[in-house]
């Protein structure tokens, strides 16, 4: 997956973003609960495998579909950000794709002129 | 292919010779067509890459269902000296003691061909399936943790089987060394729920008939016929093994920097074996392994139910016996005879199956004349095969051999080829009824997205790392 942002705020907001879209359609996730999502890395790309890493925590370990993301502060080695979202139901929620670990597997986040741009091959 | 170079040794063996900075040679096993088939597939750079790691002892191995992985290949095997070696989650993969069992029965095909439909429908009913599925069971932490310790001997103690089968299980589905306390809150949390769930993707629990004995003492001895009726489950240790194994990579990730190691490809992050961190990672791995033997061992009793019930049999008549139990995902210390001496090692056999020879101390006493069961599943509707340990397997391969068929389509490949098909109607266009809880699972799951694994099984058996015994086609399947 490839992944586009202004900033690298927009950056790791659009990969979290992916995750849920990639697996469900967000449309149909309403807001009810809010989590802080806090990790740390070694280094940018480090960081953003650790960050989805909570992400896709969220959802295999405590059956959260989460579309709305924010990212409060970040730098190279920690990220603190919140996420927005409600539990997992069966009945109105369909998974589209099963997403089963984020992976180091040519992990890429660097700034350019146009922005910052990011990859991240999920274990499906 | 990548820009590796393969130097054909014999008819079943090629070499990548060591550059840079590898320690040792790769050596994989293949066919001719195998590997013209493999194509572009990156997995023979990641058998290099593997032979770049501390402590490699001989070489870096691959078996036929070779294919692309995260960090080590798919069908990957390497073996690690304890003092100077390394231990790496990515070399046993996420789904730590993804493994087989294989049940037999007194029943033929004759018995249950009209009951057929009846028997799909009923255990997809019975047994949980598919994405985040959750089990009857919600167990307390402090329960959990006894399942981690003692695997399959927890469920059978719970009632979930009889102490027979765990003598037909590989380490009798208790591995030594797990300590819980290693194990993050999150696997835990992750695992709580999901004891007793077969999974999704590539996971099942398939009936198939024995269709082709190829060695009748040994089958004898496995208690195989030709026409009778058996079961496979393929199963792993569910989120509580992801999530293992991610917490693992993230730590090593960190550890390697710090030891200024400089690896290929940061899936392959590791740990010294003698260090803190790997004893750690090895004492958590072995409570995944237990709790996907006891994962598989509640799939069976469930089955064995399902059968009873549906076919109106006491368990008796039914007579389903396990023949044995593998895992093809973990790293295990086992000794091994290297330049005329008795060594420990810790083998990493990721997609590859254990195939120890007759006479070894760790087989159970019923298989120690004949040698190990090896049982390799087949992709959905081909069945699939048993095979025996050897001798030669022990010499050669730290006692390994291939684990099934081996993906030549990535899952979205295998999406975009079979769009607009009924993957279950073509299934039963073969006499074969196939049932998934997935809307996606049929379609990634496709025959065409595999090897032929009657190409993989010739080569082991050509090779000598194994023996056929039998050949079983698939009859009805369950997946996730």
């Amino acid at each position: 997956m490839e992944i586009y942002g202004k900033t690298v705020e927009e950056l790791f907001v659009n990969a979290a973003f992916a995750i849920g879209d990639l697996m469900t359609d967000l449309q149909n996730v309403e807001v009810t609960k809010v989590r802080r999502i806090v990790a740390e890395g070694t280094d940018w790309e480090d960081l953003l495998v650790n960050y989805l890493r909570e992400v896709l925590y969220l959802f295999n370990g405590e059956g959260l579909l989460l579309g709305d993301y924010a990212i409060i502060e970040v730098d190279p080695w920690h990220v603190v950000g919140e996420a927005r979202g409600e539990p997992f139901d069966p009945n109105r929620h369909r998974i589209n794709t099963e997403i089963k670990a984020v992976t180091y597997h040519q992990a890429l986040v660097r700034e350019t002129e146009a922005g910052w741009i990011g990859r991240v091959v999920f274990d499906v | 292919m990548s820009e590796i170079k393969l130097e054909k040794i014999d008819e079943y063996r090629w070499m990548i010779p060591p550059v840079g900075g590898m320690r040792v040679p790769g050596i994989i096993y293949s066919s001719e067509e195998l590997i013209r088939e493999m194509g572009t597939d990156e997995s023979p750079k990641q058998v290099a890459n593997v032979a770049h790691l501390p402590g490699i002892v001989k070489y870096s191995l691959a078996m036929p269902d070779m294919h692309w992985g995260y960090g080590f290949p798919i069908g990957g095997v390497a073996a690690f000296d304890m003092d100077r070696g390394v231990i790496s989650p990515g070399g046993v993969g996420y789904d730590i003691n993804c493994g087989c069992r294989l049940m037999t029965t007194r029943l033929s095909l004759d018995d249950i061909r009209d009951c057929l439909q009846y028997l799909v429908v009923a255990l997809f009913r019975d047994i949980p399936t598919g994405v985040g599925s959750k089990g009857v069971l919600k167990l307390s932490v402090k329960e959990e943790k006894k399942v981690l310790e003692k695997g399959a001997k927890w469920a059978v103690d719970q009632g979930y089987g009889t102490p027979d089968d765990l003598e037909a299980t590989e380490d009798r589905g208790r591995m030594e060394g797990a300590d819980p306390e290693q194990v993050s809150t999150k696997a835990l949390e992750r695992g709580r729920e999901q004891l007793g769930t077969l999974g999704s993707g590539n996971h099942f629990l398939e009936i198939e008939v024995v269709e082709e004995i190829f060695d009748e003492a040994v089958a004898a001895a496995f208690g195989l016929e030709k026409d009778q009726i058996a079961i496979l489950i393929h199963s792993g240790s569910r989120g509580l093994g992801y999530q293992i194994c991610d917490d693992y990579l993230a730590k090593m990730v960190k550890h390697v920097g710090e030891l200024g190691l400089s690896l290929p490809d940061r899936q392959l992050a590791c740990a010294y074996l003698s260090s803190d961190q790997g004893k750690s990672y090895l004492s958590a791995m072995a409570c995944a392994a237990n709790y996907a033997w006891a994962n598989r061992q509640m799939l069976m009793h469930w089955t064995r139910e399902t059968f009873a019930r549906v076919l109106h049999k006491s368990p008796r008549e039914i007579g389903m016996r396990l023949l044995y139990d593998v895992c093809h995902n973990i790293a295990k210390i086992e000794t091994f005879t290297v330049d005329e001496r008795q060594v420990k090692l810790c083998v990493h056999r990721k997609g590859a199956t254990r195939a120890f020879p007759p006479g070894h101390p760790s087989l159970p006493g019923r298989y120690l004349k004949v040698g190990q069961p090896v049982l390799i599943p087949g992709d959905m509707g081909t069945g699939s095969y048993v095979l025996v340990g050897t001798e030669k397997a022990m010499k050669d391969t730290f006692g390994s051999t291939c684990h099934g068929a081996g993906r030549v389509m990535s899952r979205n490949q295998a999406t975009r080829v079979s769009s607009g098909r009924s993957i279950a109607k073509e299934m039963a266009a073969k006499g074969i009824i196939v049932m998934a809880t997935g809307k996606g699972t049929l379609r990634e799951e496709i025959p065409e997205a595999y090897k032929n694994l009657d190409q993989v099984v010739q080569v082991v058996h050509e090779a000598g790392i194994s023996k056929k015994v039998a050949r079983l086609r698939s009859l009805g399947c369950i997946k996730g």
